[in-house]
């Protein structure tokens, strides 16, 4: 039943997880210190980037009747709209530009180009999702309330539609996202009266009709007798972004070895603890310069986590140190293809429609979830100990591997 | 009931209710474009083709830097869009300026006269050992710099008409709210009969020396005393008449150091005409509290509390009624951040200090000293 104690799971003892959590806020004072033109220069530049592939979209799109008018302006603008959402909407209302000081790329100011307002953003996401970082019951993003992802959360019937709901979801992300903040699962549980959901959508509704008129109103409109053509590639350009930015997100915790919590694990957490919860709930995907750019640099989800408010330029360098961490403590370090990365959250979402009677694997040992007891039901490694050959810490990397190759499990 | 036509015109400006606009019916295009802009402005679009193109934030050009003295010099900055040129002499305006990629804020007076000046604004500015910014505008700004702007402030002006008595007490670079008030006599003709004392260290060290010297000899009712304190010592305030014999009868505008200030306002006092004094204090005392707590003055709610080094601002407002913004309450999600109007803050984490024009974190800030926050 999802991690309850971290220290016993990751295998380290509360001396290590001490001097880790130092060691990390090494690396976000370096970090701090560093900042500078050249990372200014690099938002500045982003943003330009992006304004002009989005001006640039939709003037090609006054010519939407010609094919390659119409393909090149959904195509950038459908870039514009997911750097936007991406690298600059994220990022910036996380505050990791709020030190330059700029009202007009600050956390406070920033409106981004999506229906979900950004006040509701800064409460799910900023707050809930990356203070409660999937600890079960608490962090709404562990399935959204419309999707099981982990066997840790009791099956209903309703989630049998599980497979349908991810296709659903991928498709209107965005409205998706928009909604996330009415909490269906707290009005489920009576935690939240309707009459607060309505006060949220009013919210909501505003910038929906700002948003859906500029979309499918008012360039459709301005493009005059294109109007169809016009539409159709917004339409398109806004499917795009929601299949990347759902596809980013859904890697970012889903995969196998992003771990989950329980309520008591918070309960008793200290700072560094909440750094360990950080890394082992958070998976990265293997990414160049281009897809960490489109992605927001959220390919590096784990050093996102640690870190929310820092740069995401500098994630990059961060990863390095991070993994030089991993291998010190000998922690995992989940990543892989994007592809891979899907396929293992496609699966457990497939897999988790059925009722638990159907499963195989126990929520100490599943795939998708796993506890400290795992160790304990295999007999499996507990101590963590130095290897006295070789130097090496044998930690909780080396004691997953050799359970998998069978090396000690029975 | 209003008129349609005002109804309409309100409704197509309401996407720009946080846009300062120099002429209002800007704004009446301005907010019809932002419809296919949103959730951002034409301005932030046009402002790629020319930076001065956006009133979102005030902003400048600076065309030229001109040095007065060894350690000064008058930036002459080209306003952009939504910048009025409706100040009054004597009110200063608010810099900010890009060092390392972040934005420093600080106020200069306006040495410009209001609508002339081929619209363009000029601040002077002494560069002084501890004032980086100051330091960086003297020696480091080159012509072609885009500045941040805020709208000029403050209300030591001079009236329009102006009294026909004028008292002038000054000295360093506090001469720079003072000219703005000269210049704009001179250009209204106006002739009041005005007496001023400015003190500086040496003639040298005079800011616009050659200019004063000029109004003397141009403008009859112009009476300067220069007081060179490196031979003459500093201004006596106790032998005030000496230099100008009817001073408790003259409206009196002083700037300068603190020190002269806290003389001006005791001698005012004493002879119980302290509401013929106007004062401008120009230096905030950097901090030396380093954190330690301080009085929490919250503007918009006009509350204040005493709080230690210990206590967050977010918990300071909460304990005086204040429906203070929160999230995560541990420095990560930003749904705290508010404007710092005046004094520092420390950052608990970082321990870094804040100072006014920045936004701050609530929940892991604490005062360093008496400071306000916009709430």
């Amino acid at each position: 039943m999802a991690i309850t104690d971290i220290k016993e799971y990751a295998h380290l003892t509360a001396e290590d997880v001490e001097q880790l959590a130092q060691e990390l806020d090494a690396i976000r004072a370096d970090i701090e210190e560093s900042r500078g033109e050249r990372d200014a220069r690099y938002i500045r530049r982003t943003i330009q980037l992006q304004r002009a592939l989005a001006a640039g979209g939709r003037i090609a799109l006054f010519a939407s009747h010609n094919k390659l008018a119409w393909l090149t302006g959904t195509a950038m603008l459908a870039t514009a709209k997911i750097v936007e959402n991406m690298e600059l909407g994220h990022n910036i209302t996380h505050g990791q530009w709020d030190w330059m000081n700029d009202p007009e790329i600050h956390s406070t100011e920033w409106e981004w180009d999506t229906t979900c307002p950004g006040v509701q953003w800064k409460h799910s996401h900023n707050f809930i999702h990356h203070k409660y970082t999937n600890i079960v019951g608490l962090d709404g993003d562990v399935g959204y309330g419309i999707m099981r992802v982990t066997r840790d959360e009791p099956w209903e019937t309703w989630m049998l539609g599980n497979p349908i709901y991810n296709v659903l979801l991928g498709t209107l992300f965005e409205w998706g996202v928009a909604l996330h903040h009415i909490e269906t699962a707290k009005i489920r549980k009576k935690e939240k009266t309707w009459a607060e959901a309505r006060k949220d959508l009013r919210v909501i509704g505003k910038k929906v009709a700002k948003q859906a008129g500029k979309d499918y109103l008012i360039f459709p409109a301005l493009t005059g007798r294109n109007w169809k053509h016009t539409l159709k590639a917004n339409l398109t350009a806004n499917l795009i972004r929601n299949y990347w930015a759902y596809m980013v997100i859904f890697c970012g915790h889903f995969p196998d070895g992003a771990e989950k919590f329980t309520v008591e694990e918070f309960e008793n957490e200290t700072k560094g603890e909440w750094y360990l919860r950080q890394m082992l709930g958070s998976a990265n995907f293997n990414a160049g310069r281009f897809m960490a750019f489109v992605s927001g640099n959220l390919c590096y989800q784990i050093e996102h986590h640690l870190f929310p408010d820092l740069p995401s330029n500098r994630y990059a360098e961060i990863g390095v140190r991070v993994r030089e961490l991993c291998d010190k403590y000998d922690l995992p370090y989940t990543t892989g293809s994007l592809g891979r990365q899907y396929m293992q959250t496609f699966w457990t979402i497939l897999k988790l429609a059925l009722p638990d009677k159907l499963l195989k694997a126990t929520p100490d040992d599943a795939r998708e979830t796993r506890s400290e007891l795992k160790f304990r039901v295999r007999e499996g490694l507990r101590e963590s100990f130095t290897d006295p050959d070789t130097g090496k810490r044998r930690g909780l990397r080396t004691a997953l591997r050799e359970l998998r190759s069978g090396g000690l499990a029975a | 009931m209003d008129s349609p036509l005002r109804s309409l015109a309100r409704w197509s400006k309401a996407p720009t209710k946080d846009v300062q606009a120099a002429k209002s019916w800007v704004n009446v295009p301005r907010g019809l474009a932002a419809r296919a802009t949103t959730p951002l402005l034409p301005d932030d679009y046009l402002k790629m083709l020319n930076p001065l193109w956006s009133a979102r934030e005030l902003r400048g050009l600076i065309v030229d830097v001109r040095p007065e003295t060894a350690d000064s010099a008058t930036v002459t900055i080209k306003p952009g869009w939504g910048f009025s040129g409706r100040y009054r002499p004597g009110q200063y305006v608010g810099i900010g300026l890009r060092i390392d990629g972040r934005w420093h804020w600080r106020s200069y007076s306006l040495t410009s006269i209001p609508r002339r000046d081929n619209k363009n604004i000029t601040i002077t500015v002494k560069a002084t050992p501890e004032g980086f910014l100051s330091t960086h505008l003297v020696n480091g700004v080159k012509p072609g710099t885009i500045v941040r702007l805020a709208s000029p402030k403050g209300d030591f002006a001079l009236p329009d008409p102006a009294p026909g008595k004028i008292l002038f007490i000054t000295a360093g670079s506090g001469i720079t709210p003072v000219m703005a008030m000269l210049r704009t006599l001179k250009s209204r003709a106006q002739q009041a009969d005005v007496a001023h004392i400015h003190s500086a260290p040496s003639a040298d060290e005079v800011i616009f020396h050659d200019e004063l010297r000029e109004l003397e000899t141009t403008q009859p009712g112009y009476r300067l005393h220069l007081q060179l304190t490196e031979t003459q010592g500093h201004i006596d305030f106790d032998h005030l008449a000496d230099i100008v014999v009817d001073w408790r009868e003259r409206p009196a505008w002083v700037c300068g150091p603190p020190a002269l200030l806290d003389n001006a306002e005791e001698a005012w006092k004493s002879e119980g005409c302290g509401d013929q004094l106007h004062m401008e204090r120009f230096t905030i005392a950097a901090t030396d509290k380093g954190g330690e707590g301080g009085t929490v003055t919250f503007a918009i709610s006009d509350k204040t509390i005493e709080i230690d080094g210990a206590t967050s601002l977010l918990e300071a407002g909460e304990k005086v009624g204040i429906q203070m913004p929160f999230g995560c309450r541990m420095g990560i999600c930003q749904t705290c951040v508010l404007p710092l109007e005046s004094g520092h803050v420390r950052d608990f984490r970082s321990g870094a200090e804040h100072r006014e024009g920045d936004r701050i974190q609530t929940c892991i800030s604490t005062a360093s000293g008496n400071c306000t926050i916009k709430i």
